[in-house]
């Protein structure tokens, strides 16, 4: 039996990124805010320690920091007419856990997506026809670049990211991003100093007539006082950023951006190492009443609150509110429902170039420290002519040289022996590598459910991922995987091996952790499970934030719209929900 | 600072300790964080390497077959020693004797079904197992095929034919590739993981390919284009001319 605790104003499911900003915001506002998390507390000085940071082995091969599959693993198959097997261990994408969430361990780009991505349907529609795009089940955000533009700042600013603009007020700037939205002033940082493979990569792309800039980073090219009064330092480089934690206060997570704040308010409340089981419905299903919560030791509690905010991992927050019966479940059948609806991934592929005798010195990198090209990403070119929509980014981000699993050589080379020494210690130092990063564009098939046959520690059904490339992706990222080819020709090099990506995902090798959709914004509660304030449809006292609510994914890395949601769903708390709790869109 | 409850609970948390012989989560409770940055002083949990000098987990002659295949799969030559001598085995030995060795932190609930190449293993055995079943299978190969010797009492080329016949999948073990593959990246993990671990001695699967290790600024260097980096590889125990009484420089 759960034992009832004292009511909260807001409870809080998941303290990482958007948990974090969420927490900050109505702890300002005056609310009494606890946020329950599953993992364990994590900060800076105690966890990410700068004497056995550097740890290939613990951190990125065995995972140290990452969600353990014994806690929570999911399901997998590319269709319905397989049955779904456990990912036994996570290898195509890694969720976090503990404080800080995934971006204890992100490698820090931070993008904002097109003004056109905003409004895919109607804009890809009104530019190729509606016939264009009918195999895939694009939808509208509901919100605007321009109604997320402020938003953006505040998280950029949050964070320190490193840039340069491309577009300010509409004005092109050079050494920038021509392809981005209008942003009203530039980055809080200036770029990152280039190491040698991207400076290599942008002289041949500019050669070809590309535009390439350097990528947004949260790896700060500089000291910081964010607007919290938070203070960061320099990226010292190290190259050990994505799996890790940062032990140099140098790349923007919750611990170096907001928790040294919010930690410190007597109106917040942390609780670690507790997990949400569900979210508490009154007897109309149209109220949540709070969370219930199992602790370490097994002991249950019920934590009743107005207020219920999911902010775990995208698809942890799909499989709780299909657990607690928000939303109605989506069905690949029949198109109808909204929870699991429009689950979508990044549609990648990766170029090699092999040199000789260059020291191109892999290990001086950092996550995000890179330049890249927009030419040919989301709708910044014409596909009149072409057979798909969407596109690529095409980034050169160096970001480590951990030997372990960074051994690139030549295909054909022998995996052992001699002659897999002789190309390994020949390479190691001679190949530079970039790769492309294509949107994912729903379609009717791919979706999120439970799992009828395996569960979790505590008798729960484990999330069910059904997912395989969409052909419109394959022809897109196989077509911008010929533009790489033109780049790859024009460094010059010994050989270029260029990837192609194909039909059927693989769940083992790494690919991407940027899962989305599931519980997808919109501005009709047929077809989107929250409103464009990111508030369920049908239980508006609970709000849904994060990756979950991308109607469909871009060419890009998803964490800087996931921080620019949060504080659009903050703004719609604070200025109009408290107000007057209730529906904040009548459908 | 005393063991408290959330230390143990750390390390339970940690993934390459010897502490998961003992994997539990004794009196370990759920933590509440209110008003302060909830930082404690020494509370981190730093790796915890395995004393060398033994094997934990495999027996004398398991231990001789695993030394003599990392020998060929990281042969000594003029660019490097070789797999048993830079501390493959111990490395693999110790890693077994953690939690990767008995899977604790993976999914290992039922149904155990065979699934597609796309749905990763799906086996119900431990890498602790698959070890035992496949070095037992490894000798059985080399007896049949190399009149009833043991695979280390093979000559080089030989081991490297029976090695190939596995990594190919063309004996009569069905596990076979799958168990190569396992060996050849835990052998890899071993030369190349922090010398910590008890491979990779000297650190020479670093200098091997020029990574400089556990460095953690380069600052100096980043706009060196094209330069050889300067510096020697760096261990999180140090470099061992730092060892009192050892003299200085070296390597």
């Amino acid at each position: 039996m759960a034992r009832k605790l004292p009511r909260k104003d807001v409870v809080i499911v998941g303290l990482g990124w958007t948990g974090s900003i969420l927490a900050h915001e109505l702890t300002d506002a005056g609310l009494d805010v606890v946020a329950i998390e599953r993992g364990p507390w994590r900060d800076t000085a105690t966890d990410f320690n700068v004497a056995y940071a550097p740890d290939e082995l613990r951190y990125a091969v065995r995972k140290d920091l990452f969600l353990q599959p014994a806690q929570e693993a999911m399901t997998m198959r590319n269709d319905v007419s397989q049955t779904a097997l456990p990912m036994r261990d996570y290898g195509s994408f890694l969720p976090g856990t503990g404080v800080g969430g995934a971006g204890t361990h992100w490698n820090g780009h931070t993008w904002r997506f097109f003004p056109s991505d905003f409004a895919l349907k109607t804009h890809l529609t009104e530019r190729y026809g509606a016939q264009r795009i009918a195999d895939l089940q694009l939808q509208d955000w509901g919100v605007s670049y321009d109604e997320m533009e402020s938003a953006f700042d505040r998280f950029e600013y949050l964070c320190g990211i490193s840039g340069k603009a491309g577009n300010l007020n509409g004005a092109i700037q050079q050494g920038g991003n021509p392809f981005e939205g209008p942003r009203k002033r530039d980055y809080p940082l200036p770029p990152m100093q280039m190491t040698y493979a991207p400076t290599l990569f942008a002289e041949a792309a500019r050669s070809k007539g590309l535009h390439p800039f350097p990528t947004p980073s949260a790896n700060l090219s500089g000291a910081y006082v964010n607007p919290l009064g938070i203070a960061m330092g320099q990226c010292t480089a190290c190259g050990f950023c994505e799996r890790f934690g940062c032990a140099n206060y140098s790349k923007s997570s919750a611990h170096t951006t907001v928790l040294p704040v919010l930690m410190r308010k007597s109106n917040f409340e942390a609780r670690t190492e507790c997990e949400v089981l569900k979210i508490n419905l009154a007897a109309d299903g149209k109220t949540a009443t709070g969370v219930t919560y199992i602790d370490v030791n097994g002991e249950t509690f019920e934590q009743p609150a107005d207020l219920v905010l999911l902010n775990a991992y995208g698809l942890f927050n799909v499989r709780l509110m299909l657990l607690s019966g928000i939303g109605k479940p989506y069905d690949p059948a029949s198109g109808e429902g909204v929870v699991g609806r429009n689950y979508c991934y990044q549609t990648n592929a990766s170029t090699q170039v092999f040199f000789e005798g260059k020291h191109m010195n892999p290990f001086i990198a950092a996550g995000a420290l890179g330049q890249s090209l927009d030419d040919y990403n989301g709708d910044a070119f014409d596909h009149g002519p072409l057979d798909f929509v969407g596109g690529a980014g095409i980034n050169c981000i160096p970001t480590n040289g951990r030997p372990i699993q960074y051994r690139p050589v030549p295909p054909g080379t022998p995996r052992w022996g001699s002659a897999w020494k002789k190309a390994t210690k020949q390479y190691y130092n001679n190949t530079l590598i970039f790769s492309s990063q294509g949107s994912s564009y729903a379609t009717r098939g791919n979706y999120l459910d439970l799992d009828p046959t395996y569960k979790d520690r505590f008798g729960r059904p484990l999330l069910r991922v059904t997912f395989d490339f969409p052909d419109n992706d394959i022809r897109m990222s196989n077509w911008v995987s010929d533009r790489m080819k033109e780049i790859a020709d024009a460094l010059g090099g010994k050989q270029a091996v260029v990837g192609k990506q194909r039909k059927g995902w693989n769940s083992v090798p790494y690919q991407s952790t940027h899962n989305t959709g599931g519980a997808i914004m919109g501005t009709d509660p047929k077809t989107s499970a929250v409103n464009r304030h990111l508030q369920a449809w049908d239980v508006p006292n609970v709000f849904v934030i994060g990756a979950s609510a991308f109607p469909q994914n871009a060419g890009k890395n998803p964490t800087g719209p996931v921080g620019a949601l949060a504080y659009w769903a903050a703004d719609a708390i604070r200025n109009h929900y408290l107000k007057n709790p209730g529906k904040l869109v009548e459908a | 600072m005393p063991p408290t409850s959330s230390f143990s609970r750390r390390r339970f948390l940690s993934s390459t300790g010897l502490l998961f012989l003992i994997a539990s989560v004794p009196g370990a409770r759920a933590a509440e964080h209110s008003g302060t940055l909830p930082w404690k002083p020494f509370a981190a949990l730093p790796p915890e390497p395995l004393p060398g000098g033994r094997w934990y987990v495999l027996t004398p002659d398991e231990a001789r077959t695993v030394e003599a295949i990392v020998d060929r799969l990281i042969p000594a030559d003029e660019l490097s020693i070789g797999g048993k001598d830079a501390g493959c085995a111990s490395f693999i030995d110790r890693q077994l004797a953690g939690s990767y060795g008995s899977s604790d932190r993976l999914y290992m609930q039922g149904p155990f079904v065979a699934g597609l190449p796309t749905q990763g293993y799906q086996g119900a055995e431990t890498p602790v197992a698959r070890y035992r079943d496949g070095l037992a299978a490894l000798n059985k190969h080399a007896q049949a095929q190399f009149s009833g010797k043991n695979f280390f009492d093979l000559a080089a080329a030989e081991q490297d034919q029976a090695l190939k016949d596995f990594e190919a999948g063309k004996v009569d073990y069905k596990p076979a590739a799958g168990f190569f593959n396992l060996v050849l990246q835990n052998t890899m993990e071993g030369f190349f993981a922090d010398p910590i671990y008890g491979g990779n001695k000297d650190m020479a699967g670093w200098k091997f390919i020029g990574f400089p290790g556990a460095r953690y600024d380069y600052r100096d260097y980043i706009t060196a284009h094209n330069k050889p980096f300067p510096l020697p590889p760096l261990s999180i125990a140090g470099r061992p001319e730092w060892k009192t009484g050892d003299k200085a420089g070296g390597n």
